[in-house]
């Protein structure tokens, strides 16, 4: 730790620390363009300069320079710096003046006013007027890709784009051709941009040059009313924001936390905005003659109600989707509970996970903030980069750091890292298994490639069995962990979505003439065969709903206040940000007027009680932002199963990254995403 | 200098020589393993010299591949260096230096002499022959004004002994290399001003 003075204030910090950081320990804000905590230091900008006593007798970047180069006093006094000296002050402005010599004055039509930093910021050292009388420079416009519009001429050459794709996404899709006054920021030839992550380059812009372009012109910072909540689209239950003008959501950002997404998010969860308006159930609807036709609630629930009163338990099944929330499975369950079915299940890809082998068995145990610390990864039947990018990212952060060595089993995919290919199929993981070395932190990931297949049971063993041999699950470390893809999955293991003794599981349950009635929350990855009667609970217009009976019109997930449990166990509170359009309703709603309806109604009259009895059944809930962590010793009794392999190939259940769940099929922006991936796949091939 | 972009007009392919890849593999050879990309400079300058010393797209990709590096990382070093050109240039290239000292004695005239002789600068001319761009200081001040051909200086320059040289290179003759009124290297123009005794004498 070295002792520096900030403005008279002394703090003391560790030697690598930047001027910057060392800065902001002491409070003293330091403005800043090029510098990201994330990203490494580029040190062009300029504009955080400070002037220090114990180095170089003029402004430093104080980003560039870390303390241990300051020399300390003639006496031995701690190095000082100063934030706010004239020198200090007059440096900045002159940075400011130039960075606004060649950016135009379009701030009332551009997208940034009012969260641009280039603004801010040069409301504080801007001059009043300009002193440049020469043509400014003008930047022909990039096609980057469908996610971030550019507008060239704003740039202010930055460079965090360029680091962020070279760095976390690992792309490479971005950089700085030409120099001097000509340089400009593009991607090769103007291609579009690869990653799955690159929405966030908008997010990192300073100024308007990169901004996301399906919000193009659609509302200004001050008017949004933003909500904090928890995305979906992925099981990693990532932190979002959730901008709303009126009734509408208009965008979607990241929020920090380390723990979980850092502050990226996926380009699925940033930009299904339009999904959440297109298609969407709005009123219910009943099938008549081979054709639903709209109905009004109280037709839609007694129809549903004489229905269940016709069939005999044993005919009933309950299914729950990828995006359902811990509250309405709950209350589905204790629907079901007092039907008496037990063909209860949450596996619509059939994944072979059971809650009854504890909770270590499908969680991601190693915890994402856990990936640093391993030393070496195992991927089993998963293709991150598709399952989970802004996961993907963390593992790429872990490699780049250096002595992290991947090994792969299953489909030879991009990764944006380095690994060491085992083989397609099961046998090539009883080969490393036998072969490899034990290596400190073992983090074993498999996927639902892996899981869900006949014989997933036995690689989870075999999983488990490797996460045992070579170090993957000790008493300080247990590195066995699930990747889900769906975020409902973890919430309803945890309440025992799964078949009862004698119950038949999804596909079982979709096959036809094996049930009469079936309860479809949101399940819409699955093909239910003709034959049953199908009440969907649900919110688009999708796979669900087309084989649906009646529809009962749910809530999407910013439209409600619930629950969820994300890959690693945690659970997180996402909150309503809109109404559910028309007569829609939140689906804990809908299954507490259809237990009115059939004349038992279930415990619980607002979500507040259903939430407490929730809790008070399963206390792990009540535990917002914490993961309650899996026994190590459940791997040993899950490694010691054993069964046959078939020798089919190991491959990620996601094919199409952007649509995996119907909001993102009701998006034209991902379904033009989609178009671009494949193109460029069928051009790989080529 | 301006905004520089890669030729409309691009070949279909591009490889190397086995001359040229093995002259490279040296090259890549000098760095350590991991470090392969330092060698991208050479690389597109051997790449530069095969193609009649411009650089089509397929070569900068062709770069990439073998270093394993990103397109784009490739692209930006190719438009960051104005050594290396996009776009086809004359069998004789000029590089006319227009900077201060040269404009000072008389560059401006040689400008002239170009712009009649080969046209505009960035355009070859129909037989193939020339092209000039105007460049920054080369660091031949002493002897200003003075252009680059190729790889060679040619200093000393005044509108007459330039139409000349240009006759000569046009029309196959050989050509002296360096000044072309006679000055060795960068001795002063006229005669010795200092060091008179020592200069020379053996």
């Amino acid at each position: 730790m070295t002792k520096i003075l900030v403005d008279g204030v002394e703090v003391d910090v560790p030697g690598e620390f930047t001027l910057l950081q060392a800065c902001e320990e002491a409070g003293a804000e330091v403005p800043r363009f090029c510098y990201h905590e994330r990203l490494s230091i580029a040190g062009n900008c300029r504009m955080c300069l400070v002037e220090v006593k114990g180095g170089p007798p003029k402004p430093q970047a104080s980003c560039a320079m870390s303390v241990k180069d300051l020399r300390p006093g003639p006496n031995g006094a701690p190095p000082e710096v100063f934030t706010k000296s004239p020198m200090v002050k007059k440096a900045r402005e002159g940075v400011m003046e130039f960075l606004l010599l060649n950016h135009p004055l379009d701030c009332p039509i551009c997208d940034q006013g009012g969260e641009c930093d280039l603004q801010d910021q040069a409301l504080v050292f801007g001059g009043d007027s300009s002193r440049y009388h020469e043509n400014k420079r003008a930047v022909e416009d990039k096609f980057i890709g469908p996610l971030v519009k550019t507008e060239m001429t704003r740039c202010i050459h930055c460079t965090r784009c360029v680091r962020f794709t070279a760095e976390v996404a690992g792309t490479s899709d971005m950089g700085a051709i030409g120099r001097g006054e000509d340089m400009e920021i593009t991607t090769y030839l103007e291609g579009a941009m690869t990653s799955e992550l690159q929405g966030n380059v908008a997010d990192l812009c300073p100024v308007g040059a990169l901004l996301p372009k399906p919000q193009n012109f659609r509302a200004r910072p001050w008017e949004y009313q933003k909500t904090e909540t928890i995305d979906v689209m992925d099981a990693l239950g990532s932190n979002i924001r959730v901008d709303s003008r009126g009734r509408e959501v208009i965008r979607i950002l990241p929020r920090v936390n380390d723990l979980v997404n850092e502050e990226w998010i996926s380009d699925k969860t940033r930009q299904i905005v339009d999904g959440l308006k297109t298609q969407r159930l709005d009123r219910p609807y009943i099938r008549e003659n081979g054709r639903l036709r709209p109905a009004n609630w109280s037709e839609a629930l007694s129809l549903v109600a004489a229905k269940t009163k016709a069939t005999p338990a044993a005919r009933i099944g309950a299914l729950v989707g990828d995006l359902a929330a811990a509250e309405e499975i709950f209350a589905l369950k204790l629907l079901a509970e007092q039907l008496g079915t037990p063909h209860l299940d949450c596996r619509q890809d059939g994944a072979k996970l059971d809650a009854k082998a504890g909770r270590a068995s499908y969680l991601f145990n190693a915890t994402i903030a856990g990936i640093e610390e391993a030393d070496g990864l195992l991927i089993i039947g998963s293709n991150p980069r598709k399952e989970s990018p802004v996961l993907n990212a963390r593992i790429r952060k872990r490699w780049l750091a250096g002595d992290f060595t991947v090994s792969l089993v299953g489909e030879a995919v991009d990764l944006t890292y380095d690994y060491h290919y085992c083989g397609a199929g099961p046998e090539s993981l009883s080969q490393f298994i036998k072969s490899a070395q034990p290596i400190g932190k073992l983090l074993v990931l498999i996927g639902q490639g892996a899981l869900a297949r006949p014989d997933g049971g036995v690689l989870l063993s075999l999983a488990a069995q490797a996460a045992q041999k070579l170090g993957g699950a000790s008493a300080e470390w247990n590195g066995f962990s699930v990747l889900h893809t769906a975020a409902a999955r973890v919430g309803a293991l945890d309440l025992g979505f799964t078949p009862a003794p004698g119950g038949l599981d999804a596909q079982s349950m979709a096959q036809a003439g094996a049930l009469d009635l079936i309860f479809n929350l949101g399940a819409d990855e699955l093909s239910i065969h003709p034959g049953a009667f199908v009440v969907y609970i649900g919110t688009h217009g999708d796979r669900g709903a087309h084989r649906a009976d009646v529809i009962l019109p749910g809530a999407s997930f910013t439209e409600k206040s619930g629950l969820y449990a994300n890959t690693e166990g945690r659970v997180q509170l996402a909150s309503r940000v809109v109404f559910p359009p028309g007569e829609a309703r939140e689906d804990w709603a809908i299954l507490r007027a259809l237990s009115g309806a059939l004349g038992a109604p279930l415990p619980f009259d607002s979500l507040a009680t259903l939430r407490k009895k929730l809790i008070e059944t399963y206390p792990h809930f009540g535990r917002i932002d914490q993961i309650a962590p899996g026994s190590v010793s459940q791997i040993a009794t899950l490694a010691s199963a054993a069964g046959d392999v078939s020798r089919e190939s190991l491959r990620s259940t996601i094919t199409d990254f952007y649509l995996t769940n119907p909001i993102a099929r009701a998006s034209a922006v991902m379904a033009e995403c989609s178009a671009l991936a494949q193109s460029r796949l069928t051009q790989a091939a080529e | 200098m301006s905004v520089r972009r890669l030729a409309e007009n691009q070949p279909d392919s591009f490889d190397f020589t086995p001359e040229n890849k093995a002259w490279l593999d040296k090259q890549i050879a000098k760095y350590p393993d991991g470090r392969q990309a330092s060698a991208v400079v050479p690389a597109l300058w051997q790449a530069q010299k095969q193609n009649n010393y411009w650089l089509p797209q397929k070569a900068i990709e062709k770069v990439a591949e073998i270093l394993g590096m990103p397109k784009i990382r490739v692209l930006e070093v190719a438009t960051f260096y104005t050594m290396f050109n996009l776009e086809p240039v004359g069998k004789y290239y000029i590089q006319l230096c227009g900077t201060t000292p040269c404009m000072l004695c008389g560059s401006d005239d040689l400008i002239k002499v170009l712009e009649r002789r080969v046209g505009p600068q960035r355009k070859v001319t129909a037989d193939g022959l020339f092209s000039w761009l105007e460049v920054e200081c080369l660091g031949a001040c002493c002897n200003a004004p003075m252009v680059q051909i190729n790889d060679d200086f040619f200093e000393d320059l005044t509108p007459q002994n330039f139409e000349k040289l240009l006759d000569d290179l046009a029309a196959g003759r050989t050509v002296k290399i360096g000044s072309q009124t006679g000055r060795v290297s960068s001795e002063p123009a006229g005669k010795l001003t200092s060091l008179t005794s020592l200069y020379g004498a053996k």
